[in-house]
């Protein structure tokens, strides 16, 4: 098959007309973030992810299942629900390990936002790339807080658990509103929708990226954008 | 009218996948109820058994009692499924948590195609219920259930009531989906008012103010069909359908010393290391409406103890005063926090217990068994595991814990007659701390130390007589054996019981005995003539500085 060619032009600074974005503002201790983003990472991709599609002939196609488990968390008074899939784990993991580590290397007070982006790609005609059109943004801000005690810490604990509550309330009720899906592909289009790459379930095609807001908090100086998953990665 | 323009194939379609959701609905919501966590694992090829591709187990029974109470029904207008989640102490008091609801209204969607958008909204909405599952506050309780109370389900058909909910409850929505035949909604009632105190009760928090008083209230509607526990050992399929809960790891041993009646000691050993006092194995059974539940309490090791603590081990409701042995000849200097609960010398662990080996993968689908250890055995197990790990001191060494247990305990009664000392009210455990108690506890305010020397005064009378062997003996602690906490060292040769009893009775101090103290005033009385000499040359110099400082 010929080569594909990698995903997406330049990094679009704001959504495409049709793409719903939501925004979660969670405040927490630094040692509570990565528990927080992958408790709502996770939610998310629960819902946006199916079995894996098994096409036969005449365009019909059956779908795998998919396994949910419990997550503790360790920092925070909260549980959540996740795909069994470790390598979807993985990449949250690796994603969100990096957003930490930028917020605490940027040396200002702790403020930053992890956007997790679905996304379309449209095949274009050599020479032109790929489009990626998104049609679902999340954004979690991030204000990381710095606290004195102990006792502190306990009440965070349950503070942050009674919010991450919320969020998965919030989560749920977007999910409910059933707004627009891409429709489903056929075979010869489902890398265009969902991402094939993982063995055991098939998300929707996704991009993390983050960014650091600076102390002024004003404008970002630091803008890291990564692609963490590219279906087309050779 | 409704359904002409359904194709009869589409219909019957319809019909099955609603059956099949309602089922599904009250699988997910009866085993986020169990008390522990749930793993499925995902397939990637289609076993063609795993409804809305999802992997959500079947617990035989919980099947069972829904289809009876659908009996053959689906969700309709004011027709609706409705899994009532309750909460059931050891005293027999019982109070409902959440209704979960799955509701069917007239709003009918005609386009929409059934067998495809229908059946994946179905299976978002299974995903979205198992998400708000376990944000309701019922989940942290029920994931410390199985000492102090017991989370049971019900299933009833018809028509919903709220009002054992208590006032002021919440209602979360989990989603609708459009049918041409109607909308399905999924929703959930829960009650507020008890949660927050409970979640903050069975951790190491001091008991909120407040107690739960319309329990009192009659139940409008007679129970219709039967309560079932959250936590049943399932795997036993078709004989016993209710099967006992029946988990000892470390049996708790109870003592009785000379507290006061209301007080109840518990030593806390592990069963077979102990040789000492003699002990009354406690055990409590817990008639449930036919069900018999056998509650062991149970004992882990010191180290531990908040893991236990966390997940409400029968005892440990109320603060806990730990004396260790190292003060037990001190009887009125305790260890630990004395009266807020919680023993920070411990290094304390998340609330729900999270270890990296915790996580049990299920098995794999095979006949629809659910092996689900019960919470209780499952805690300790990793509780008790934990320490001997290593995590928190020598595992060779016999940590001798003394609890006191101020109300509700676990004593050697029969559980009709538990009740709270000076308090007979149901949910008693949920009320604030009796103050009348605690001026009575003597913990709090030690009667009057009985007439005895101090070591010191002691030493002074008796001619410098090496430390006698025991020091201090009051009369209302008396030491069985002293065994210190953590006292095996290896870095020393010297263990820290021994060198505590060594050094027990260290030898007085020379300055203080009596001989020597009048030798030394002799002598200071002989040197005053020549110290005032020196004075009075020096008397000048005296005087300028005194000057200064006026």
């Amino acid at each position: 098959s010929p080569p594909r060619t990698r995903c997406c032009g330049p990094p679009k600074a704001a959504p495409a007309m049709n793409c719903r974005a939501e925004v979660l503002e969670v405040s927490v201790e630094a040692r509570q973030v990565e528990e927080a983003m992958l408790a709502v990472l996770h939610t998310v991709l629960l819902h946006r992810s199916t079995g894996k599609f098994h096409y036969k002939k005449e365009g019909t196609y059956s779908i795998g299942t998919v396994g949910t488990q419990d997550v503790d968390c360790d920092f925070i008074d909260f549980a959540y629900v996740r795909v069994s899939s470790e390598e979807l784990d993985r990449a949250l993991r690796k994603a969100v390990g990096e957003f930490k580590d930028a917020l605490r290397n940027s040396g200002s007070d702790g403020m930053g936002q992890i956007s997790l982006e679905f996304y379309q790609k449209k095949k274009s005609r050599w020479p032109f790339s790929d489009e990626c059109i998104p049609w679902e943004l999340w954004t979690i801000k991030v204000n990381v807080v710095n606290l004195a005690n102990e006792q502190e810490r306990q009440i965070c604990r349950e503070k942050v658990g009674e919010k991450l509550c919320e969020k998965i309330i919030n989560i749920v009720e977007v999910m409910n509103r059933h707004e627009y899906l891409p429709k489903m592909p056929t075979q010869s289009e489902v890398d265009n929708v969902f991402d094939t790459s993982l063995k055991d379930v098939q998300p929707y095609l996704y991009k993390i990226s983050y960014q650091i807001t600076d102390s002024l908090g004003t404008s970002v100086t630091t803008t890291m954008r990564r692609l963490i998953k590219d279906t087309l990665a050779l | 009218a409704m359904d002409t323009d359904l194709s009869s194939q589409d219909r019957k379609d319809l019909d099955k996948f609603i059956k099949f959701f309602a089922l599904k609905t009250v699988q997910v919501i009866v085993q986020a109820r169990l008390g522990e966590k749930i793993c499925t694992r995902s397939s990637s090829s289609p076993t063609g058994s795993d409804w809305f591709n999802l992997a959500i187990k079947d617990i035989p029974e919980v099947t069972h009692e829904a289809k009876k109470a659908l009996a053959g029904q689906l969700p309709a207008v004011g027709r609706s499924m409705c899994v009532e989640i309750s909460l059931k102490t050891s005293e027999g008091d019982s109070m409902e948590l959440e209704i979960w609801c799955l509701e069917m209204n007239e709003k009918c969607d005609k386009e929409i195609k059934v067998s495809y958008t229908v059946y994946n909204r179905l299976s978002l909405l299974l995903k979205s219920l198992l998400a708000i599952t376990r944000v309701t506050p019922a989940y942290r309780l029920s994931r410390k259930q199985g000492h102090e109370y017991v989370i049971l389900y019900r299933i009833y058909f018809g028509e919903v009531q709220l009002s054992g909910l208590g006032e002021g409850f919440q209602t979360v929505r989990v989603g609708t989906v459009g049918t041409p035949v109607g909308t399905i909604t999924l929703s959930c009632a829960y009650r507020i008012n008890l949660a927050f105190m409970s979640t903050r009760q069975f951790e190491r928090t001091p008991p909120i103010m407040g107690i739960i008083i319309d329990h009192f209230v009659d139940r409008p509607y007679p129970s219709s069909s039967p309560m079932h526990p959250c936590n049943y050992r399932a795997g036993e399929d078709n004989g016993a359908v209710y099967p006992s809960v029946e988990d000892s790891q470390e049996v708790c041993t109870t003592s009785f010393s000379t507290s006061p009646p209301s007080q109840c000691v518990f030593t806390v050993t592990k069963a077979h290391f102990q040789a000492s006092p003699p002990v009354v194995t406690d055990t409590l059974k817990v008639p449930v409406m036919g069900l018999a539940f056998s509650h062991q309490l149970s004992s882990s090791r010191l180290s531990c103890q908040p893991a236990a603590l966390g997940v409400g081990s029968a005892d440990l409701g109320y603060p806990v005063l730990f004396a260790g042995g190292l003060n037990a000849a001190h009887p009125h200097q305790l260890i630990g926090p004395g009266r807020e609960g919680g023993v920070p010398l411990i290094p304390s662990q998340p609330a729900h217990g999270t270890q990296a080996d915790q996580e049990r993968m299920c098995t794999p689908l095979d006949g629809g068994h659910f092996s689900a250890a019960t919470p209780s055995s499952s805690e300790d197990t990793e509780t008790v595991s934990n320490s001997s790990e290593g995590k928190c001191g020598s595992p060779h060494d016999l940590l001798e814990t003394i609890f006191i247990r101020k109300v509700g305990a676990f004593v050697n009664k029969p559980i009709n007659q538990v009740t709270m000392a000076n308090l007979d009210i149901p949910f008693a455990m949920f009320a604030p701390k009796n103050v009348e108690l605690e001026d009575n506890d003597p913990m709090v305010n030690p009667p009057d130390s009985p007439e005895t020397e101090s070591p010191l005064q002691g030493s002074l009378h008796s001619e410098g007589s090496s430390g006698s062997s025991t020091g201090n003996t009051h009369d209302d602690f008396v030491m069985i054996d002293f065994k210190p906490a953590f006292s095996k060292d290896d870095i020393l040769p010297i263990d820290l019981g021994t060198f505590y009893r060594e050094f027990q009775n260290p030898p007085q101090l020379s300055s203080l005995s009596i001989d020597i103290g009048a030798q030394s005033m002799a002598e200071d009385l002989d040197s005053l003539p020549e110290k005032l000499a020196v004075h009075e040359k020096n008397v000048k110099e005296f005087d300028a500085f005194v000057e200064t400082l006026q």
